[in-house]
């Protein structure tokens, strides 16, 4: 069903030709639809990172928030810290932050299964909440700390300035990459395991696999994927905030997942996209109350259509 | 570490046990769900926050706090009945997960409902009863005890409910053997219909007990979802008495830990609980130990 | 009064029942003998609608059950006492039998006169009347399975089982509660192993094969000659 193994033609056309319209879209765009777009790529690998444990372990996380929000932070460390301001050190800091989250996080919850995994993945977020909304002199508290906008470069070559265009591009090529590492890992015979850990648990440590490690590891690569959106995001915006830490970030992310299809990788990215075309649409007439059609929508589809819109396509291309 | 009054110790254990019974209310609403439906209801805390709005705009029209209390329980019970009607029904059979799926959709609803409804300013209703009482050197107020009592009593009166009562037994039958339950005629779709109602209205209780001390916002029940689930899984999850009991206990903590740092941060006391508690007793604390 | 006309059954995608025929008369206790797995429980589970009938039709009394909800079917006179007992663990012997007794337009003295007659014939669960259910022998749990499903008032009771698992002395007590049903006019459909048991308390007995009758008999018949008894359950 999910994570085809094998590569067909028809992927990599498919994928080319997404990739190219991807390329092309900040230079055709008018400027509002051009950061909507850059900001999907940005949610999608969010959503992808938390689909390594939705949809491949069967996992539901309701604690990315806190991946994605110590991402975040780590930039905005490296950013605020380090002179002059350097992109990478942000990417390294902030993934290190996230890690370390993960870390804490994955040894805890995996000892626990289904809702009690997602219960402490919720309350875990929430402590880190709690911990950079009260801690105002290293985090900002709730105003949170802003920054400028580190350049592109390569050490001892070139240093140039992001244009809305080119921080589209570099957004697209790291998002792209992850797909395809998140791809490899899904196809991998640690995927494999991760599926079957998924379908069946007990079996699968029968087997002799040590669960608890996978999952662990599962966590930390979820975590990680989901550390580097944060990073993205923070160099696109120029700040970190607490919201971002707070777990309606995380119920977004698995909104994500089950509008676009558990299991998918491309899915959850086509999830948040549909999520802020039904933001931007149901705007127009409920205003900031959009999230009432919206979760009823959202509700509908858990019900009627568990496989997701791309199940949904899939089933109808196939017909 | 700084000496602690031996007073405000005491003052901050009459506090944790205050809170700890609210808290215990809302946890045994939401264990009892679980425990018999398998569903965790993500949409508990905010059953709550609707019940606190339902009971301020009856306080309003009838300035009656036990009106509005009633009303409130009612309404909110009647909502609980059709939500598991009309959505979790529908899923039975399926993955437990998707119940959290389902309810988390629910749970966006209304909140942003209510913030559509009532706006984001705070509704007061005023404490049914008043006065206040010394407590060695600080005036303390006699509603919170009185909250304390009365959630005490409810919960009480669940649990002889569930002892004593026919319907009590049907749903300890339906929770130990769905089908059999079945078999022996007892109407099992009713049942859990009911047992949705029933911990939507003690949801709704929580939240109009709780209303004259901090005032109706759609923020009320955030807080006491997630150190509810807290309990929940501390006190054993589906375990009744081990969720009041876990209730008290983090709540006594949380007091105790709010003499040295600010409330905000004394919330993270219950969450390293939770921590503490999965490492060495993943099934609960309050449960015997499993064989 | 019980007719089951051409029943099929499925498990997911395993076709278990392949066209069941099966007739009960009020007050007459039948068996239904085979071999472990040929679909005898499913019968009484596809009764039950615990499993959905996929062809075929129910009747009880006239009135065809397939699709019926499964809690009214008690209110219609059909009793049900499963295969491995599922009796309430966590209840007590006596909140077990108040899961039959307390249903609507029950009274006092009925539900009084209901409780004393199963205790009358069980009296052990009198005894550990306040004992938790999980806490009671095999035996003792089969006894309450049934005063659980007796205390329903039931026209027919479907006993998957009973003697499974029990020592010698409590078969016999399993044989004479049979008896004493029967005596009462309640009818029973009866699967079992036990296939001397069947065929003395029976009236009729039916022989299952790969999920479908293959041969029916009065229990006399059967008993005066066992070759067929030989051909289907090589005993």
């Amino acid at each position: 069903m999910s994570g085809t193994p094998g590569t067909s033609h028809g992927f990599w056309i498919g994928f080319a030709v997404v990739l190219a319209a991807l390329v092309v879209a900040p230079l055709v765009l008018p400027e509002f639809w051009r950061r909507f777009v850059t900001e999907i790529l940005i949610w999608g690998l969010l959503a992808m990172s938390s689909d390594l444990l939705i949809g491949y372990t069967g996992m539901v996380s309701f604690g990315h928030s806190a991946f994605f929000g110590l991402g975040m932070y780590g930039a905005a460390a490296a950013l605020l810290t380090v002179r002059p301001p350097n992109l990478w050190l942000a990417v390294v800091y902030g993934l290190v932050a996230a890690a370390v989250v993960a870390a804490f996080v994955a040894y805890f919850s995996t000892r626990l299964r289904d809702i009690y995994f997602s219960i402490t993945t919720l309350v875990f977020s929430q402590i880190f909440y709690v911990v950079i909304f009260t801690w105002t002199e290293l985090t900002g508290g709730e105003n949170g700390l802003s920054f400028r906008q580190p350049p592109f470069g390569i050490p001892g070559l070139v240093s140039i300035a992001f244009t809305p265009v080119t921080l589209h591009w570099f957004v697209l090529g790291v998002v792209t990459m992850s797909y395809l590492l998140l791809r490899r890992i899904t196809q991998s015979p640690f995927g494999m395991v991760l599926q079957s850990i998924r379908e069946n648990e007990p079996r699968t440590r029968a087997i002799g696999y040590p669960v608890e490690r996978y999952k662990i590891v599962a966590v930390l690569l979820s975590g990680l994927f989901a550390g580097l959106a944060g990073v993205l995001y923070a160099v696109q915006n120029r700040f970190a905030a607490p919201d971002f830490v707070f777990f309606i970030v995380s119920g977004e992310v698995v909104i994500f997942n089950v509008m676009g299809g558990m299991g998918t990788l491309v899915g959850p990215v086509l999830g948040a996209g549909f999520f802020f075309m039904l933001r931007e649409m149901f705007s127009r007439y409920f205003t900031q109350y959009y999230l009432i059609p919206v979760g009823i929508i959202f509700t509908l589809m858990v019900m009627f259509l568990p496989q997701g819109l791309l199940g949904f396509l899939r089933r109808r291309l196939n017909q | 570490m700084l000496a602690i009054p031996f007073e405000e110790f005491l003052v901050q254990t009459v506090n944790g046990l205050v809170s700890g019974m609210i808290l215990a209310l809302v946890a045994s609403g939401l264990t009892l769900i679980f425990g018999i439906m398998d569903v965790v209801n993500f949409a508990h805390g905010d059953l709550l926050m609707l019940g606190a709005f339902v009971g301020s705009g009856v306080f309003l029209s009838t300035n009656n706090f036990w009106a509005a209390l009633l009303v409130a329980v009612v309404v909110i019970a009647a909502l609980g009945a059709l939500l598991q009607l009309t959505t979790l029904r529908p899923l039975l059979g399926r993955d437990p997960l998707t119940t959290i799926l389902a309810t988390f959709g629910i749970s966006l609803v209304i909140q942003n409902y209510a913030l559509w409804q009532w706006g984001p300013s705070a509704r007061k209703i005023s404490e049914p009863i008043g006065g206040q009482f010394q407590l060695l050197y600080l005036q303390y107020p006699v509603y919170r005890i009185a909250i304390a009592l009365l959630s005490a009593a409810i919960i009480g009166a669940l649990w002889l409910f569930m002892k004593y009562g026919t319907y009590g037994i049907w749903i300890r039958a339906t929770t130990q053997d769905r089908v059999m339950a079945a078999a022996m005629g007892i109407p099992v779709p009713a049942v859990h219909a009911a047992v949705f109602a029933i911990g939507a209205g003690m949801a709704a209780a929580s939240g109009v007990l709780f209303a004259p001390l901090v005032g109706v916002t759609q923020t009320i029940g955030l807080d006491f979802t997630l150190r509810a689930f807290v309990v929940v899984v501390v006190g054993g999850m589906g375990n009744l008495g081990g969720s009041i009991l876990a209730s008290i206990f983090v709540s006594l903590l949380e007091a105790y830990a709010s003499l040295f740092v600010s409330p905000a941060q004394a919330v993270i006391v219950s969450f390293v609980v939770l921590v503490l508690t999965l490492l060495f007793r993943p099934t609960g604390l309050f449960v015997p130990t499993p064989k | 009064m019980l007719a089951l006309r051409d029943v099929h059954a499925h498990y997911g995608k395993s076709h278990v029942l392949h066209g069941v025929s099966i007739d009960v008369g009020p007050g007459e206790v039948v068996g239904l003998l085979g071999r472990n797995g040929v679909g005898k429980s499913t019968t009484l589970k596809t009764i039950m609608n615990l499993v959905r009938a996929s062809a075929g039709s129910v009747t009880f009394e006239g009135r065809d059950i397939v699709g019926l909800a499964t809690h009214r079917l008690p209110s219609l006179g059909l009793g049900y006492v499963p295969e491995d007992r599922r009796v309430f663990r966590l209840l007590t012997v006596l909140e077990n039998l108040r899961t039959g007794l307390d249903r609507p337009r029950m009274t006092a003295e009925r539900r009084e006169a209901l409780l004393e007659k199963v205790y009358g014939h069980f009296p052990v669960l009198r005894e550990r009347r306040n004992q938790a259910g999980g806490t009671l022998s095999g035996g003792e749990q089969q006894m309450l399975a049934i005063a659980r499903a007796m205390v329903l008032e039931p026209k027919i009771i479907l006993l998957d089982e009973p003697t499974e698992g029990l020592m010698p002395r409590m078969v016999g007590q399993i044989r004479a509660i049979i008896e004493l049903l029967h005596a009462e006019g309640v009818a029973i459909l009866l699967v079992e192993q036990n296939v001397p048991l069947t065929l003395a308390v029976s009236d009729r007995v039916y022989i299952m094969e790969k999920g479908a009758v293959r041969h029916e008999a009065p229990a006399a018949a059967l008993r005066a000659d066992d070759a067929v008894i030989h051909q289907y359950l090589g005993v």
